[in-house]
């Protein structure tokens, strides 16, 4: 391994360095012009569907709720645009499955009064910590980094738990991807007041943000904005993949381990992504719902990589559209990042709260490679930050020893990829991993 | 000489000493197994499937012998013939069971379902119902990669190229389950194998509407229940817009199969004059139907008529 003169902090177990291919890092956040039709699901978060409260044919406006949270671990859903709705039908959302959305027809650009779309910066905090979750709750933020965890859901911390720490995940470590880079550069005050907020609601006393030292500029804009402040604090980190998972982002800045099938809370610590901090900055101070978000759209042969502002519920093509159209060698549109996003088989999929950036992939790197045997040579357990034997996984997963796997702590895995992506062999390590997560949660759920 | 002498002696002795503990310990620790275990398992195909729903056969011969009766134990590898032999040893009744067999329960053929995606991930059905519903339209059909004839220990299935479908050889079939179990998307299904081996089902399970059902896949089950009225026997059910079809109340009639546009309700061993005979019996009752009602609806307006005669002279 190269030496590392780099002596900025990182997690120290597994991880790997894939190319970051940032090329959409320059481009300014441009919003997208309204799109004709938008199809909003109705389950764009971890949890329970949302219950729809309206009907085909009402008129809504924008940011009206279109679905309430059903539960606690659920989210609201608003209407990301004015107009008619039309089918409440099942459709193909980025997840690949099928699920109840709304479409709406949309007209016009009519917002909701009280809604703040005004650009000025609300400093002032006038909220209780109880004001702000229920506000949180109901703008239905959730995590935007790619889970869409409810937001609400993490700031209720769980009794018996001390919080010393909020973390701030600013390190987009997924190559392509820069629609938190862009915020940041854009948004940084709009940004230190939803972590104030934030702190306020969590009652700690120190913040950090965690950036990877490719983007020196949005560290640079932080560390200036901050000059002042005693209890936020930014850290430049080394790039290093998956640094983003919550697990190892502590790990980075604090050097605390979460263990195995607990929670960042039982450390101390609660993690919010940059993006989920500036929607809760507009859900508190402006009281605006979810109903838009930063999307990176690129890829090597996109002719405009670029980061948009689109609303919830735009169709894939329209932002493939506004980016110059699809290149002619694309073999493979994911939705997310290209090490844990998804790829998408419809490009009337639409973009929820939880997709980060479109990627087009060419032709020649879409495909996998042909298997071969394992040779066991120990890259995968090297290259897995959580620390697993991903080679064994994959057998146990395969055979059905699924009581096995467990012991093995098959359930902690975080899904990065890491192991396929460092595999000699090209083998499938993560699909059978995660065929044994999955049948071991069905095993529980039944 | 001595020490040669001394050590075969030592020897001797110690193994005479050892085989009287090994031998006692065996009076008093003996362990008497049913005889007709051994038995049973003798008569038991031994092909260790699970198909019974015991881990084995060893295990199906204890629980065989344990039990009172045979009513709820049956191997299904051996079928009745293995459990008539399994009775006689046991000494209990035999219970007949109607043989099953595996059928495929969607038609959604290369040539019927577009292919809207590539898929390129781990060959394993069960891994690609993990990440996405299915590389057509079609969100409850059968996904190709052939978990079930990996599955299957009897060399009874096997991928038709042609169709993209699993097939099923019904003398290799054993109705042991694994194909069943092993299915992500349910296509496979255990049913009765029918007398001559006839048998009668709806091959589709997608519970879209039929629209959207017709869409995705050529010969989709659209809900549109002609078979469900031409059903003299309320065998057929339609539920979220898909046809069943239930074997025990099913008589093997034939008359729904002609109805469905998409001939989506598949027959095996049935050959076709027979289809086209029952058709003609339905159309035949049909009209038949048609023509009493018709009369009967005459026979109201003339009486009406009548009637309203009566009163205008009246």
């Amino acid at each position: 391994m190269a030496m590392r003169l780099n002596k900025h902090k990182t997690f120290k177990t597994g991880g790997i360095h894939p190319h970051d291919n940032k090329l959409s890092a320059q481009v300014a956040i441009t919003p997208l012009s309204l799109p004709k039709m938008v199809t909003i699901p109705i389950i764009q978060h971890i949890g329970a569907p949302a219950k729809i409260v309206v009907q085909r044919g009402d008129i809504v406006k924008t940011g009206q709720i279109l679905a309430t949270h059903e539960g606690f671990v659920s989210s609201n859903i608003h209407s990301s645009v004015s107009g008619r709705i039309g089918v409440i039908e099942e459709v193909m959302d980025s997840t690949g499955f099928k699920h109840t959305a709304v479409n709406i027809r949309v007209k016009g650009d009519d917002w909701e009064e009280a809604i703040d779309r005004t650009d000025t910066l609300v400093e002032e905090i006038k909220f209780s910590p109880k004001e702000i979750v229920s506000r949180i709750m109901e703008a239905g933020v959730v995590g935007m980094g790619g889970a869409a965890f409810p937001s609400h859901v993490k700031l209720s911390v769980p009794e018996g738990k001390h919080i010393d720490h909020l973390l701030i995940n600013g390190v987009e470590c997924e190559p392509y991807l820069t629609a938190d880079h862009r915020v940041m550069l854009e948004k940084p005050k709009e940004i230190i007041v939803g972590i104030k907020i934030l702190m306020k609601a969590l009652g700690v006393q120190k913040a950090i943000i965690g950036i990877e030292d490719n983007k020196a500029d949005a560290i640079e804009i932080f560390q200036q904005l901050l000059k002042n402040e005693k209890h936020i604090g930014v850290e430049a980190l080394e790039v290093h993949y998956p640094q983003g998972g919550e697990k190892q982002l502590i790990q980075a800045l604090l050097n605390r381990e979460v263990p195995s099938g607990g929670l960042p809370a039982d450390v101390g610590v609660i993690v919010h992504n940059v993006g989920t901090t500036y929607a809760v900055y507009e859900a508190v101070q402006k009281n605006k719902p979810l109903i838009e978000r930063v999307v990176t759209v690129t890829g090597k042969s996109v002719k405009q990589p670029s980061n948009f502002l689109v609303r919830i519920g735009t169709p894939v093509i329209d932002l493939l559209i506004a980016a110059g159209g699809v290149p002619e060698d694309t073999g493979k549109i994911v939705s997310g990042g290209p090490m844990m996003g998804k790829a998408i088989a419809d490009l009337d999929v639409p973009i929820a709260k939880g997709t980060s950036g479109i990627l087009l992939i060419p032709k020649d790197e879409a495909s996998r490679s042909e298997v071969y045997n394992c040779v066991h040579c120990g890259k995968c357990i090297e290259a897995c930050p959580m620390g697993l034997e991903p080679y064994r996984l994959l057998i146990m997963s395969k055979k059905g020893n699924n009581k096995r796997a467990k012991e093995e702590h098959i359930l902690d895995c975080i899904e990065c990829g890491s192991c396929s992506f460092v595999c000699p062999s090209n083998r499938p390590i993560l699909d059978y991993i995660r065929l044994g997560k999955t049948q071991l949660k069905k095993q529980k759920s039944v | 000489m001595t020490v040669l002498l001394n050590t075969v002696l030592i020897l001797t002795g110690l193994g005479i000493f050892a085989a009287a503990i090994i031998y006692l310990v065996s009076q008093k620790f003996q362990v008497v197994e049913d005889e007709r275990i051994g038995a049973v398992e003798n008569v038991l195909p031994n092909t260790n499937c699970g198909g019974c729903g015991q881990p084995g056969c060893k295990a199906f011969a204890k629980a065989v012998v344990d039990a009172e009766s045979l009513k709820e134990l049956h191997c299904p590898v051996g079928g009745n013939a293995v459990m008539k032999q399994v009775a006689e040893i046991l000494g209990i009744a035999a219970v007949e069971r109607d043989p099953y067999i595996a059928v495929v329960r969607c038609s959604g053929s290369f040539e019927h379902r577009k292919k809207t995606s590539i898929y390129d991930g781990a060959e394993s059905c069960k891994i690609a119902a993990t990440l996405y519903s299915g590389d057509t339209g079609c969100a409850y059909g059968c996904l190709g990669m052939g978990d079930c004839v990996d599955v299957c220990d009897f060399e009874a299935m096997y991928m038709d190229e042609k169709t993209g479908l699993p097939v099923v050889i019904e003398d290799n079939c054993t109705a042991c389950n694994a194909c069943v179990k092993e299915c992500p998307k349910n296509i496979l299904e255990l049913w009765p194998k029918g007398k001559k081996n006839k048998r009668i089902f709806v091959a589709c399970l997608n519970e879209e509407k039929g629209s959207t059902a017709r869409k995705e896949c050529a010969v989709a089950c659209s809900g549109c229940a002609k078979c469900f009225e031409a059903c003299r026997y309320d065998a057929i059910t339609i539920n979220n817009s898909l046809a069943a079809i239930d074997p025990e109340k099913c008589t093997l009639c034939l008359e729904c199969v002609e109805t469905c546009d998409v001939r989506n309700i598949i027959t095996a061993n049935v050959p076709d004059e027979k289809i086209k005979h029952a058709t003609d019996h339905r159309i035949r009752l049909e009209e038949r139907a048609r023509k009493k009602k018709e009369e009967e609806k005459l026979a109201a307006q003339a009486a009406q008529q009548q009637n309203g005669d009566a009163t205008k002279q009246a």
